[in-house]
């Protein structure tokens, strides 16, 4: 029997619905991520170059052991396996919440944090050492350096890569349909089961996720091309 | 704590039910990412070097080709693969098999880009002065160009695999039984070390990869000394 194709099914009605409210949870999700990972990662990147012995091993632990494991098994992690860890205040507060979907942003912060560290790590080493050991010989504290001469620097240097963790991040996000969060994955995956026309949804879906990056991506460019026409 | 879960399902983890039954475990993510990686390789080269082509209509669909799967979550083209190969080939496949496909696919247009990124990596000097000697375009590929620039990019390739054993978690989500599909038996098995289990999961990973990205750590100081050593 050759597969019917029917377009109108999916974009449409109440299965339009369900791709439209799974791309805003998508979009949710990632955006919270996203937020949550830069303010992680930057906090690991200067425990990582901060000298304290305990601090730098903490922050290295975490980049190197998050890095290398896939975000799936962490993602299961959080969400089957943390309860029995996490103080009780913790897991009543995450009881009162939409579990899934805060064991998502866990989950993605994380994995995305360990990634930005490091990205932000190569951008700080991008800076002359002697701007570090100048704000200090003006007074400056080393956070207060960090804060007002490196990090405002090192962020600009890291642009382009902190874009495309972030656009992995809003691909990575279709995992958490593994523990029910009901994403655009989710949903896609949802209309295949209840209409048989998988391959329409998939199609809208991965349509949806390419133009997400496409649009970003092309902004990036353009947003370079104008910097260095600026610096020249 | 209930460790004993772990200790007594640690073979389970590492190889499944084999020899009694079918591969699993560590074993069978290894294995899909040995194969993904050895598909993906030719793949990415064959790609990599359309997209830098000089004729357009080779160029212009490798380009395409690299933009849409880089643009894609796994996850869906995953997917994609797994339902896609019934309605065109009128059977299904195993679901191993389609995982692999998948992850070929997929790491083949990351592939692409570092052949891409370690071709225009080279002096430009290197194709000018093949091609004076009367080398075809071709020739300098394959003979001056390629063997470099692939040899200058072993750490990228090396990281690329280690995504890839990463990536192979994904195939549970269709069935496949691998290292995390393992995990999620014994826990649903089991019902009372899920901590336990997937922090020792996560280790079994975290031991192929980290070595793995500290063998390539180490070869890029080692070729960048070797081509210090050069100029």
């Amino acid at each position: 029997m050759a597969y019917q194709f029917d377009w109108e099914l999916v974009v449409s009605g109440q299965y339009g619905d369900w791709i439209v409210d799974g791309l805003i949870t998508t979009l949710q999700i990632s955006g919270i991520s996203i937020g949550l990972s830069l303010v992680l990662g930057t906090m690991a990147c200067i425990m990582r170059l901060s000298k304290l012995k305990p601090l730098e091993w903490i922050a290295w632990t975490y980049i190197e052991f998050f890095r290398n494991t896939p975000l799936l098994v962490q993602i299961f992690f959080w969400y089957f396996g943390s309860y029995t860890v996490l103080p009780d205040s913790v897991n009543a507060w995450l009881n009162t919440v939409n579990q899934e979907f805060a064991c998502g942003v866990i989950a993605l912060t994380f994995y995305t944090g360990a990634f930005i560290a490091e990205d932000l790590r190569s951008g700080i080493f991008a800076i002359p050492k002697t701007q570090l050991e100048a704000s200090r010989a003006c007074g400056l504290s080393f956070m207060q350096a960090m804060g007002y001469v490196i990090l405002p620097q090192a962020f600009r240097i890291i642009i382009p890569p902190l874009i495309s963790q972030f656009l992995n991040l809003i691909k990575n996000s279709s995992l958490v349909m593994t523990i029910g969060v009901a994403d655009l994955t989710y949903m896609a995956r949802q209309i295949e089961a209840h209409a048989f026309h998988g391959l329409e949804a998939f199609t809208v879906a991965t349509l949806i996720y390419l133009s997400i990056s496409l649009v970003v991506s092309f902004s990036i460019q353009q947003y370079n091309m104008r910097v260095l026409r600026a610096a020249r | 704590m209930h460790w004993d879960v772990v200790w007594n399902n640690f073979d389970y983890f590492l190889w499944g039910a084999y020899p009694k039954g079918p591969l699993g475990g560590l074993a069978m993510s290894i294995l899909m990412a040995l194969g993904g990686i050895f598909g993906a390789f030719w793949l990415g080269l064959l790609i990599g070097v359309c997209r830098l082509s000089k004729r357009v209509w080779l160029r212009a669909p490798a380009m395409v080709y690299i933009e849409i799967i880089r643009g894609t979550p796994l996850l869906m083209v995953i997917f994609w693969f797994y339902f896609l190969a019934p309605v065109i080939m009128g059977k299904s496949l195993p679901d191993w098999q389609s995982a692999i496909i998948a992850l070929i696919v997929f790491t083949s247009a990351y592939i692409a880009e570092i052949v891409r990124a370690g071709v225009l990596s080279l002096p430009k000097g290197q194709m000018e002065a093949a091609r004076g000697s009367g080398l075809s375009h071709a020739q300098t590929m394959i003979h001056i160009i390629l063997p470099q620039a692939l040899f200058n990019m072993i750490p990228s390739f090396v990281n690329q695999f280690v995504s890839l054993t990463k990536d192979t978690s994904l195939a549970y989500i269709i069935g496949v039984s691998e290292l995390t599909k393992t995990a999620t038996q014994v826990n649903s098995r089991t019902m009372k070390a899920p901590f336990e289990i997937f922090i020792t999961v996560a280790a079994l990973y975290f031991v192929v990869c980290f070595v793995l990205t500290e063998l390539s750590r180490r070869l890029e100081t080692k070729i960048n000394r070797y081509q210090a050593r050069g100029r």
